[in-house]
């Protein structure tokens, strides 16, 4: 047996930081960073006798995540008690939400290896508050509590076992970050934590209906370790059964340096929350008016973009896919195509030199270092005949190293494109000149040789003659 | 309402309380009053009430989304029995 023979099940529970100015129920701030406890308050860090009150945002954060991702909403909710010890939890229980979520029975669609759509179902979502950070140094005098992010308010997206390998968990968790990021709900950054996901992962024989042993790796935050840790977790667990063993139902760390999962130490009983009603706060009842209200205000989601990029822009479906993958992309592809009056130029800027060069430096579209109106200023520079393709593209390096208007950027740098036609008769004279074989060549039919003496001239000019002109010119002297 | 001995140590477990052998059986027989007691709730008719979520009829208090500086991180860690560079200090934790 071998891989193929088995079938891949993963189910994902998504937390996500909402990007609301204070905390869940008090009114901290909610700031990453600052001094420890410099965020706290009597309440964020459970001294007796306080009482937690319900961010109203929190709630019309969820709602919306809700409705952006196909949810149905509940009207009648409440708020649970997941009872546990552990020191970054100062109360000793969290408040989360348990029979009741706030969104529930939605959907998200992803594109599958082969780029086919497929819809992974999302079985609800609710809200909680962040826990503490434990520190430890590395002179064994204990461990350090901060609890900045106590309280820091969650949604915690949890999805039905639909996700079949490692690329669907990433497409997957990109869909989710990028439509967070659309509804403005969370800034999704996962260096920060504020996105980070709990992966579980079982295997089956190809053909049967019932699901495997599942494991679970908690607190994944980068992509390219979920896709490294999935996969790793799929072979081990294959190895297992092919080697007549039994996968065990247990907490996987995952170590980035080794490459490997090892059991976390179990924390025995772990499972057993003892929810029951959170007596503190009261229920949440959500009025048709007040669901319809915040749906009425969701911005244009990526689905309608696309939609809208293919049937009014005409770009590809895939240019359309590639373009609304990020809020970042889309609002800069809108931007620079209303500037330049090219969409379809500014999208292929996008989709392949940019997108490889964000790709090279292991960046998300939040980081584009420079801005829509450089872009679109590239876009014009290279239609108006000022500087070539090939000079467009080293000036987009240049927009990353060191960004500034392209005009200057090609000023400083001598790029502008030679349309002079003196100037380039003179190069042409001198390439045939000093090229009197390919003259030959091209004389007695070999039309290759043309381009080899255009590549002489371009060479000659360090790639700023127009190759338009160049073509031409040359075709003209050789007809003498 | 039968509670075992298992189910005793289960729960001293879990609220992280030693609990000795021969206290147990008390706790095991507290408990089981405890649950008799609130048993007491069944015996009322429900028919045609509908499902209540909590005690407190009021619903949807809630709190603007505005930020207040606390302000005293001493006074909050002043409790603390053992703290470090504005944190709490605890035994240390393996992971
Ligand atoms: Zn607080």
């Amino acid at each position: 047996m071998s891989r193929e023979d088995y079938e891949v099940v993963i189910g994902l529970e998504v937390h996500c930081e909402l990007s609301t100015k204070t905390k869940i129920f008090c009114s901290c701030s909610t700031e990453f960073g600052g001094e420890p406890n410099s965020h706290c308050c009597p309440i964020c860090m459970a001294m007796p006798g306080t009482l937690p009150v319900l961010n109203e945002k929190v709630v019309e954060y969820a709602v919306k995540a809700g409705l952006a991702t196909n949810c149905k909403i509940e009207q009648n909710s409440k708020n649970d008690r997941k009872n546990y010890f552990y020191p970054d939890n100062p109360k000793s229980y969290q408040i989360s939400q348990f029979d009741k979520p706030l969104c529930y029975d939605g959907y998200v669609t992803i594109e599958d290896e082969k780029g086919i759509e497929k819809k992974v179902r999302i079985e609800r979502i609710h809200i909680e508050e962040d826990a503490g950070k434990l520190n430890h140094d590395d002179y064994g005098r204990g461990s350090f509590v901060d609890l900045n992010r106590a309280g820091v308010p969650l949604i915690e997206v949890v999805s039905k076992p639909d996700l079949r390998s490692a690329y669907e968990v990433e497409s997957y968790m990109r869909k989710l970050k990028s439509i967070f990021e659309y509804i403005e709900i969370s800034d999704c950054k996962m260096q920060e934590g504020s996105l980070r996901a709990d992966v579980n992962v079982s295997i089956r024989k190809k053909g049967s209906t019932e699901l495997g042993t599942r494991t679970e790796m908690k607190n994944m935050n980068s992509f390219k370790s979920i896709v490294r840790a999935i996969d790793y977790e799929i072979d081990r667990q294959i190895e297992v059964v092919e080697e007549g063993g039994e996968v065990v139902q247990e907490t996987l760390r995952w170590d980035d340096i080794s490459g490997r999962t090892f059991p976390m130490r179990d924390k025995e009983d772990a499972q057993d929350y003892r929810y029951f009603p959170e007596p503190d706060l009261v229920a949440i009842k959500l009025s048709e008016e007040y669901i319809e209200n915040i749906r009425k205000a969701l911005p244009e989601l990526p689905e309608s973009r696309k939609k809208r990029y293919i049937e009014e822009i005409g770009l590809s479906e895939k240019a359309a896919n590639f373009v609304t993958s990020s809020k970042y992309y889309s609002n800069m592809f809108e931007k620079a195509s209303e500037i330049s009056n090219n969409p379809k130029a500014v999208s292929n800027w996008l989709m392949s030199d940019i997108a490889r060069i964000m790709n090279e430096k292991e960046l998300e579209p939040d980081k584009i270092p420079f801005t829509a109106e450089n872009l679109a200023e590239l876009v014009v520079l290279i239609d108006k005949g000022t500087i070539s393709n090939s000079i467009g593209k080293k000036v987009l390096e240049e927009l990353f190293e060191n960004p500034k208007e392209p005009s200057k950027i090609i000023e400083e740098k001598g790029w502008v494109q030679i349309s002079d036609e003196g100037a380039i008769r003179e190069v042409v004279l001198k390439v045939l000149e000093s090229n009197s074989q390919s003259v030959a060549d091209y004389k007695a039919g070999k039309d290759k040789a043309l381009g080899y003496l255009v590549g002489q001239a371009m060479k000659e000019t360090r790639g700023k003659a127009n190759p338009q002109m160049l073509n031409k010119m040359f075709m003209e002297e050789l007809k003498k | 309402m039968q509670i075992s001995k298992e189910e005793v140590m289960h729960i001293a477990k879990l609220a992280c309380l030693n609990i000795s052998d021969d206290e147990i059986e008390s706790y095991r027989h507290n408990l089981e009053e405890i649950l008799d007691f609130a048993k007491t709730v069944d015996s009322v008719n429900t028919e045609g009430v509908g499902e209540t979520i909590g005690t407190n009829e009021n619903y949807n208090v809630f709190r603007k989304d505005e930020v207040i500086d606390y302000g005293d991180r001493e006074g909050l860690l002043k409790n603390a029995p053992s703290q470090d560079e504005g944190m709490f200090r605890i035994p240390k934790v393996l992971n």
